[in-house]
């Protein structure tokens, strides 16, 4: 197979995928099937595309040109792939755990759910490949739209007000933002491409590059850094598997990815280097860091605790992507991928005890550990990775990202990230050890593990955790091809 | 020529079009205001015949013992706007009987309080 | 025959008229209208290949040669103007078979199809006219039958808003009648063309000035520019649904393009400087419609009454590029035309397909209508998204060159007035969307046993052919994009 076409396949498989799930909305067994299908062949297309990386001709494609200069294109580059792959993993995964956890919840509009998660799955493709700025954006917006009817999935007035935060703050930062930054880069250079040292470094005005990076870093809202953070916690309405894939992995990393692919490949290193507003920036990278750390310490509802950490995690990415020195952006783009399983296993674990014993508080979780033993390891080793110690794979990307801030002697970010990490055992590691401790009069009874899918799922992801890192070589390779 | 005498024409034209549009927007009864329009809209049929004027000459009619014409193209045009203006009442005056139908009123304060 | 596709163009719906008011019957007579309009549509591709290949066509009406006679002038952007009405006219005509007509009395519905082809005509004409009064005779023919359209339906609330339509609209088809006037006794011509000649000389008189100050507020109420827009809420909310499909896909694009004509052509900033004035006073009118009308329409509960002041905002857009007055800028306004004639097109039939299947569209009725009606939901979000200007959607083309044309400007303030309409257009978008994905238990079951006509298979190819060419538009961007280029580049020739 050429890899131009499963280039394009693997952009549009999942899309592809939405008649079949419609169609088989009556027999729900066949109907997963589909989705899980569609996912073990996307992975296999993502690994295909994988092994193109190590020929000497990049693969592109170009599907059509809109305006003159302004086209529709693909191409496969490290960054992408590791994006991908990732996606493209825990996809496989998430169904695994939904068909358990939506079962087992006896959800409504099935069907929806999974033609709308395998639209949002297009979207992440569409990102991870996209050859320039426009086609980037048009995936963006995709995503962003594909995924409103999983995050109002229940349909209440909750979920009504969580969908208009999420959408008016996603859609608001693109249009106002993003979109002007987009054009008016286009209008100076002539071209959205993302090229090697980045596309704005001729540019002779210090000022006018600043704007266009402030515009860009909160045009791009999924990435969460504060104050355009109000849509993750909000967003937190949404089922389970929802939050976990879109909320860990898709979206919010969409966001990160995107703006590694700006600093990295519009502005280059040293043109961001050489502006004074990056040192702010990085700044407010650090500040969200620490606050939505400390925010995330006073929630007492699992999700929004893990939401907020979320918010803290992305910002280290966007650290990484802004310091654009090799070694922060190795750091910011293995971050993508530890954290990504990390979380996916936190939120999994949080919507397993909350199918198997309808709980969503943190204080309620004391001595659980005995009847959702499986469970709470899991989220222990997830906790591990997202807090960076070994063994755990998050400990290797965080390595990287404060050696390249001792590098840079940023030290205001070293401390933050270094209080960060260990704000993070208080909120996060407490939560499993408290299951553990032995507990008095213990009123939670008769609880068993949530339904095997699910476990599978969690079972997965953790031990994912675990392998990367003891098995980091192969990512830094991709990172650093 | 002075200003008063030699652009009467005009000067009429202008207070007919200020009057009529007054009516239209001041009058509350329909019928009323297209009394107003109509006094709006003969004020440019006046505005074109004036302009159509030549000093000293006759109607436009090919006959031997004149050589000096009113220009005629104005009169046609305003022929044609006439016509128009002649449509435009008739359409307005059947909505007018209509709307007395239904609301029973011609009266603008009426029927905008007979539809909240 | 080809020789004479200019005049067909506008006989061929004017005598068609009549001709339908004879069969009587609706079926025929939508039969026969159905049957003009694509032969008229069929003209106006015609006359495009025609001016494309081989440039302006002059036509004299009668023999009489120009300034004369009546002389009808297709440059490109006539032959882009008759190519957008006349194809709206036959895609909105082949949804309004007569048992769509619901809000229409029975009896009255062949009436419609003849005042329909009467306004198309008229529409037609003045895309098609060289000839400054002809513009206005044209502009009465279209206005008229337009208050009979609105009058047409069964609610009684269309007959006083086609009145003060017709108040409003005769004032300004008057005002226009005194600018031409002025025109006149000051050249001498009527021609456009000629009057492109001879006014440049002239400039600095007074009446001059007064002319152009009559024809653009004149033209102004009919466009409905911010803050001469209050009858246009009223008209499109009470119209029958067809209708206000037909009159936002073309009748305000007709007005745009009176605006363009003066401003570039018979009028040109390059030798007035009260041009250059007026298109200030259009851009910061324009600039004013986008925020205003686009907030008033956030705050509507009656969805089209919501559309009709998208409206208002979206002509905001097209002013502001003609204010702008560059090359980029009346490209980007001549894009927004095109574009906008098929979102609100495409977005008035899907509130007409679903009056027809639910009786109303009121918005306690249309709550969960995305589980009862999924496909016309998605038409009414495809709709929407190119609104809004979504990529990959004709409304995010007219949105890019409109924000390159500020950029090329360096007024960031204009950018900030262009991306803020969007967002505030996603805003009210969605606020519609919300209300038909979030189901209530009360109105959902009770409304569905409801034993509603049948949608019409034209009516849904009607709506689906514009939902799509919102989308092909947006991708395949070559049609619109090569003549409003050439469009602009005529009008700043010509400047």
């Amino acid at each position: 197979m050429e890899y131009s076409l499963a280039l394009q396949i693997l952009i549009l498989l999942p899309v592809l995928l939405v008649p079949a799930i419609v169609l088989t909305k009556n027999s729900p067994n066949m109907r997963e099937a589909v989705s899980l299908a569609g996912g073990v062949v996307l992975l296999c297309l993502a690994i295909f595309c994988y092994q193109s990386l190590a020929s000497e001709q990049p693969t592109q494609v170009t599907w059509l040109e809109i305006l003159p200069g302004l086209s529709l294109s693909f191409l496969i580059e490290p960054y992408g792939v590791l994006f991908a792959l990732v996606a493209s993993f825990l996809w496989i995964v998430t169904t695994l755990y939904a068909i358990g956890y939506m079962r087992g919840h006896n959800e409504s509009n099935q069907t929806r759910f999974y033609a709308c998660f395998a639209i949002a799955i297009t979207g992440v493709m569409g990102v991870a490949m996209a050859e320039n700025l426009f086609t980037l954006f048009l995936f963006y917006e995709l995503l962003t739209l594909s995924t409103y009817p999983l995050v109002t999935h229940a349909g209440n007035d909750k979920a009504k007000t969580g969908g208009r935060i999420y959408l008016s703050i996603l859609l608001g930062t693109s249009i106002l933002l993003l979109l002007p930054a987009i054009i008016i880069t286009w209008s100076l250079t002539g071209t959205l491409s993302f090229q090697q040292g980045g596309i704005l470094s001729q540019l002779d005005s210090p000022v006018l590059t600043s704007v266009l990076l402030v515009l860009f870093v909160f045009g791009i809202g999924k990435a969460a850094l504060m104050p355009v953070h109000r849509w993750l916690p909000a967003a937190m309405v949404a089922p389970t598997p929802v939050s976990a894939l879109l909320h860990a992995v898709a979206v919010v990393k969409a966001g990160v990815f995107s703006l590694l692919k700006v600093c990295g490949f519009i502005f280059g290193g040293d043109l961001l280097a050489s502006l004074d507003v990056t040192q702010w920036l990085l700044y407010l990278a650090g500040v969200t860091i620490i606050i939505s750390s400390l925010i995330a310490m006073r929630q007492d509802n699992l999700k929004a605790r893990l939401a907020y950490s979320t918010v803290s995690q992305l910002s280290y990415i966007t650290l990484g992507a802004l310091l654009a020195t090799s070694l922060s952006l190795t750091g910011g783009a293995m971050h993508i991928a530890m954290h990504a399983f990390g979380k996916i296993t936190l939120f999994f674990c949080a919507g397993a005890i909350y199918v198997a014993c309808h709980k969503t508080q943190v204080s309620e979780l004391r001595g659980l550990g005995k009847q959702m033993p499986v469970t709470m390891v899991a989220f222990f080793i997830g906790s591990l990775s997202i807090i960076g110690l070994p063994p755990a794979g998050g400990t290797w990307s965080k390595w990287y990202l404060v050696m390249s801030t001792i590098d840079a002697s940023q030290w205001f970010l070293l401390v933050a990230l270094m209080l960060s990490s260990l704000l993070n055992i208080v909120y996060l590691l407490s939560i499993p050890v408290q299951a553990f401790m032995p507990v008095k009069n213990n009123p939670v009874q008769g609880i068993k593990e949530a339904p095997l899918f699910s476990l599978g799922a969690i079972v997965v992801t953790s031990l994912g955790c675990i392998w990367l890192f003891v098995q980091p070589q192969w990512l830094l390779d991709l990172i650093q091809q | 020529m002075s200003l008063m005498s030699g652009l009467f024409n005009y000067w009429a034209v202008a207070a007919l079009l200020l009057i009529g549009l007054g009516i239209v927007v001041w009058q509350g009864n329909l019928i009323k205001k297209l009394v107003g329009l109509s006094i709006f809209q003969t004020a440019v049929f006046i505005f074109y015949i004036s302009v159509g004027k030549v000093a000293g000459g006759t109607a436009p009619i090919l006959d031997d013992s004149y050589s000096q014409y009113s220009n005629p193209l104005p009169h046609v045009l305003i022929l044609t706007a006439i016509v128009v203006g002649i449509a435009t009442t008739a359409l307005a005056l059947a909505l007018v009987i209509r709307i007395k139908a239904s609301y029973g009123s011609v009266e603008e304060s009426d029927i905008n309080g007979q539809d909240k | 025959m080809f020789s004479h596709l200019a005049i067909l163009q506008v006989v061929v719906p004017l005598m068609g008229a009549p001709a339908c008011f004879m069969l009587g019957k609706a079926r025929l007579t939508w039969l026969m209208s159905l049957l003009i309009s694509v032969v008229t549509c069929a003209i106006s591709i015609g006359l495009l290949l025609q001016v494309y290949q081989q440039g302006p066509i002059s036509y004299a009406l009668g023999g009489w040669q120009a300034p004369w006679g009546i002389e009808y002038r297709i440059d490109i952007i006539n032959a882009y103007m008759l190519l957008i009405v006349s194809a709206m006219g036959a895609l909105v005509l082949l949804a309004a078979k007569d048992t769509a007509l619901t809000d229409i009395d029975e009896h009255r519905r062949p009436l419609f199809y003849v005042a329909y082809l009467l306004c198309l005509a008229g529409l037609l004409g003045i895309a098609a006219t060289g000839d400054a009064f002809n513009v206005f005779v044209f502009l009465e023919i279209s206005s008229l039958s337009m208050y009979c359209l609105i009058a047409l339906n069964k609610d009684r609330r269309a007959l006083w808003a086609a009145f003060r339509y017709l108040i409003v609209g005769t004032i300004g088809a008057t005002f226009i009648l005194i600018g031409i006037g002025y025109l006149y006794m000051m050249t001498g011509t009527l021609n456009m063309q000629d009057l492109a000649q001879r006014l440049p000389a002239i400039a600095d008189n007074n009446a001059v000035i007064s002319a152009y100050a009559f024809i653009m507020v004149g033209v102004g109420l009919k466009l409905a520019l911010f803050p001469l827009h209050y009858w246009l809420p009223n008209a499109y909310t009470h119209a029958p649904n067809l209708v206000t499909a037909f009159l936002a896909a073309t009748a305000t694009k007709v007005a745009v393009y009176l605006v363009i004509r003066f401003n570039f052509f018979v009028f040109s900033p390059s030798w007035a400087d009260f041009i250059q004035l007026g298109n200030h006073v259009l851009l910061i009118l324009g600039s004013v419609a986008v925020l205003w009308a686009s907030w008033i329409a956030i705050r509507q509960t009656d969805i089209k009454r919501l559309l009709a002041y998208s409206s208002v905002a979206q002509i905001g857009y097209m002013v502001m590029g003609i204010g702008m007055s560059s090359l980029l800028s009346l490209q980007a306004s001549l894009l927004h035309l095109f574009n906008h004639a098929l979102m609100k097109g495409g977005l008035f039939l899907v509130l007409a397909t679903i009056a027809l299947r639910l009786g109303s569209v009121d918005t306690s009725q249309l709550r969960g209508l995305a589980q009862r009606m999924p496909l016309t939901f998605w038409a009414f979000v495809i709709g929407g998204l190119s609104l809004i200007g979504m990529p990959a959607t004709a409304g995010f083309i007219s949105k890019w060159y409109l924000v390159q044309a500020a950029i090329e400007q360096q007024s960031w303030l204009l950018v900030a007035v262009v991306l803020a309409g969007s967002a505030l257009a996603a805003i009210y978008v969605w606020k519609v969307v919300e209300v038909f994905w979030f189901t209530d238990k009360n109105t959902a079951s009770n409304t569905r046993h409801l034993s509603q006509p049948q949608v019409p298979v034209t009516m849904s190819i009607a709506m689906w052919l514009l939902i799509i060419a919102n989308v092909y538009f947006g991708i395949d961007t070559r049609l619109p994009v090569t003549l409003s280029e050439m469009g602009a580049q005529l009008l700043s020739g010509a400047s």
